[in-house]
């Protein structure tokens, strides 16, 4: 079902959004800076950068967790849990290369084999308010790995911008709760007409001949190659890509002990770090930069595809945007394809 | 011209096998942006370029190459940190090659993009002008309105003690006397102060990024990466986050170059360098020392005399 939302109608929407639910969106911090965020005010959101620094995953799955909190009272010891989601929420302006990440995590937390009940918990309480992507960047690489610039998939509501207003189309069973909302209105055919030539317009824009089909294949047969020797000398072994990328999704739990009570916390944690592979017994498996960016590499482009039968890059762009010494994933994938052909 | 003088030098140096590689700047991939390239042959040399986006300190790499004969493309606040890190006897096997390039100042990636409306798919230098191109736009800017603020305040361009020097020598005369981070800094109350530093600590997100791009933090194992013993906890709690940018800050004390890498690499554009650079400062009122000009002298934090010069220590 496809409807209209006029933009001067957005922020009595998003006010009524607030009144109802949780409702994160993309904040600015700073000129440039942005994350989502749980917004109290319509006015905090700042929809002009395409993707904030940090990715929606984590609306779902937060950098720091509280899993648990522990207390002894007397001879007695008190833990609450901490996985229930109180209100509903609604994710507003997330883009489809973010979503389709959320898909991605959704096989690991999600997947047959456990339930991340943390993870479930928000996903079962969220609405996905996805907006197309009218203009991406030249770092968008979507169409290579599966997406477009305009992709509904995982979305419950989807918004396409058309200058003065939105169209927004309901795409599942959470977005047609949205059918009688009074901000809404009929879509013309002109306006459909109109959605449809910028759909066409954005999705050449994006890159979509990077050559990933076979890339597992190809990584196969290079655990060994001196392509790895080569390829992570630049890489200063910060976080950035790993923690900003969509996808990515290491933890680490740690107790932080008080005297008599404290809590469970699981945060982010890094394959690039020295830390993340270190053994209890002092020896580490990926002791230099060349075994780890190999396993950044090898996680994304070869282990998830042949775990969940895709791979674990949406082509958003951000590690390339933010690296400090402009590592490319790009030119890498690229790189690959030499490397394995010859 | 620079960029080919420096290839010169570079195939000479490898012919001659006088270094076993040459660690310079290559074209990014991105516009506005160089990237660090690693050439072992005299015939890769020609992939070394020299313009105003050559903005990272390449003595980060001395760390990981302190097998090999390094040779290193230098500006000037890089060459102060090579020297920095050896008073620290960091190259006592092989000693560094330092092809010095006096720096002409590089320019803020950043300050450029917030400038211009539109995505930024091109851009290059003519004499003092930066050019960028997107979707429909070509816009001229004045170079030096868009330097990075380490680069405006910069008193040693011309890099102390390279083994060869590429290009002549700058007039130093920095465009900025007092770095306006540390003299806004400065003029704040103390509360106003803390809530600048709150602030901006606020959006780190624990990468390191400021760690790893800056030559001076090398310690086998980081303070924040200790288990045994715990010194802070690894989630985003303002105090953690806090405890860790003040203990950056100021182990860099009498160490810090003053390139700025740390700023420049923060993903969340948290500023950083009006600590390390009021902590110059200090060091320089208080102990009479500027890092990494002469290779004599001591580091003062890291010297131990039972009569201390300093009147105020007393």
């Amino acid at each position: 079902m496809k409807l209209k939302l006029d933009k001067n109608e957005l922020k009595p929407f998003l006010q009524s959004l607030i009144e109802d639910y949780d409702v994160y969106a993309p904040v600015e911090l700073k000129e440039g800076v942005s994350i989502y965020k749980k917004i109290d005010q319509p006015e905090e959101i700042n929809l002009n950068l395409l993707n904030p620094q940090k990715p929606v995953k984590e609306v779902f799955f937060p950098q720091s967790e509280v899993m648990l909190r522990y207390e002894r009272a007397g001879k007695r010891s008190q833990v609450a849990l901490m996985e229930e989601v109180v209100r509903e929420r609604v994710i507003f302006g997330a883009r489809p290369c973010d979503i389709q990440a959320i898909s991605v995590i959704d096989e690991v937390f999600l997947g047959k084999d456990y339930t991340d009940v943390y993870f479930l918990h928000k996903r079962k309480a969220s609405t996905i308010i996805g907006i197309a992507c009218n203009h991406p960047l030249s770092t968008c690489f979507c169409s290579s790995t599966g997406g477009d610039p305009f992709s509904r998939k995982g979305s419950d509501l989807f918004f396409i911008d058309l200058g003065e207003a939105y169209i927004a189309e309901l795409l599942t069973e959470k977005g047609m709760a949205f059918r009688e909302n009074r901000f809404f209105k009929e879509a013309s055919s002109e306006d459909l007409t109109l959605a449809q030539q910028i759909e066409e317009k954005a999705s050449k824009k994006t890159d979509a001949s990077l050559p990933i089909d076979g890339i597992e294949k190809r990584l196969d047969q290079m655990m060994e190659s001196p392509f790895w020797d080569r390829i992570h000398e630049k890489c200063i072994g910060c976080g950035i890509c790993t923690l900003l990328c969509p996808t990515c999704h290491c933890f680490d739990i740690m107790d932080e002990d008080l005297a008599g009570k404290g809590q469970r916390v699981r945060n982010w944690d890094s394959c690039l770090s020295t830390l993340y592979s270190q053994e209890t017994s002092g020896h580490n498996p990926r002791p230099t930069g060349r075994e780890r960016t190999r396993q950044r590499l090898m996680h994304k482009f070869n282990y998830f595809l042949k775990n969940f039968g895709r791979i674990a890059c949406v082509g958003c762009g951000r590690c390339i945007l933010y690296c400090p010494v402009n590592f490319d994933i790009r030119q890498v994938i690229k790189e690959i394809q030499k490397a394995g052909d010859s | 011209m620079i960029q080919q003088k420096i290839r010169e030098k570079a195939k000479e140096l490898l012919s001659k096998k006088e270094v076993d590689l040459i660690i310079g700047f290559g074209e990014g991939t991105l516009p506005l942006r160089a990237t660090p390239i690693f050439i072992r042959t005299p015939e890769e040399a020609d992939r070394l370029i020299w313009n105003s986006f050559c903005e990272s300190n390449l003595a980060i790499y001395l760390h990981k190459f302190s097998q090999f004969k390094v040779g290193l493309i230098v500006k000037g606040c890089d060459a102060r940190s090579v020297i920095a890190l050896s008073l620290e006897k960091r190259f006592r096997t092989n000693p560094v090659f330092r092809i010095g390039v006096p720096c002409q100042r590089m320019v803020d990636r950043r300050k450029v993009k917030k400038a211009v409306r539109g995505e930024i798919l091109e851009a290059y230098e003519e004499g003092d002008q930066i050019i960028v191109k997107g979707d429909g736009f070509q816009i001229s800017l004045n170079r030096d309105d868009f330097l990075y603020h380490s680069c405006q305040v910069c008193t040693h361009r011309n890099p102390t003690h390279a083994d060869l020097l590429v290009g002549d020598p700058f007039e130093e005369s920095p465009l900025l006397e007092i770095p306006p981070e540390v003299r806004e800094f400065e003029e704040m109350s103390s509360e106003e102060r803390w809530r600048f530093f709150e602030k901006e600590t606020s959006r780190c997100i624990r990468c390191y990024a400021c760690r790893e791009a800056c030559p001076m933090c090398y310690c086998r194992e980081c303070f924040v990466d200790s288990s045994r013993p715990k010194w802070l906890e690894k989630s985003l709690s303002p105090s953690d986050l806090q405890f860790y940018h003040i203990v950056r800050a100021y182990h860099q004390t009498g160490r810090c170059s003053g390139c700025g890498a740390c700023e420049r690499a923060c993903p969340m554009e948290i500023r950083l360098t009006y600590l390390t650079r009021k902590l110059n400062q200090d060091v320089k009122e208080l102990f009479g020392f500027e890092t990494g000009i002469d290779p004599d002298a001591p580091p003062p934090l890291s010297t131990y005399e039972t009569e201390d010069r300093q009147e105020f220590i007393k």
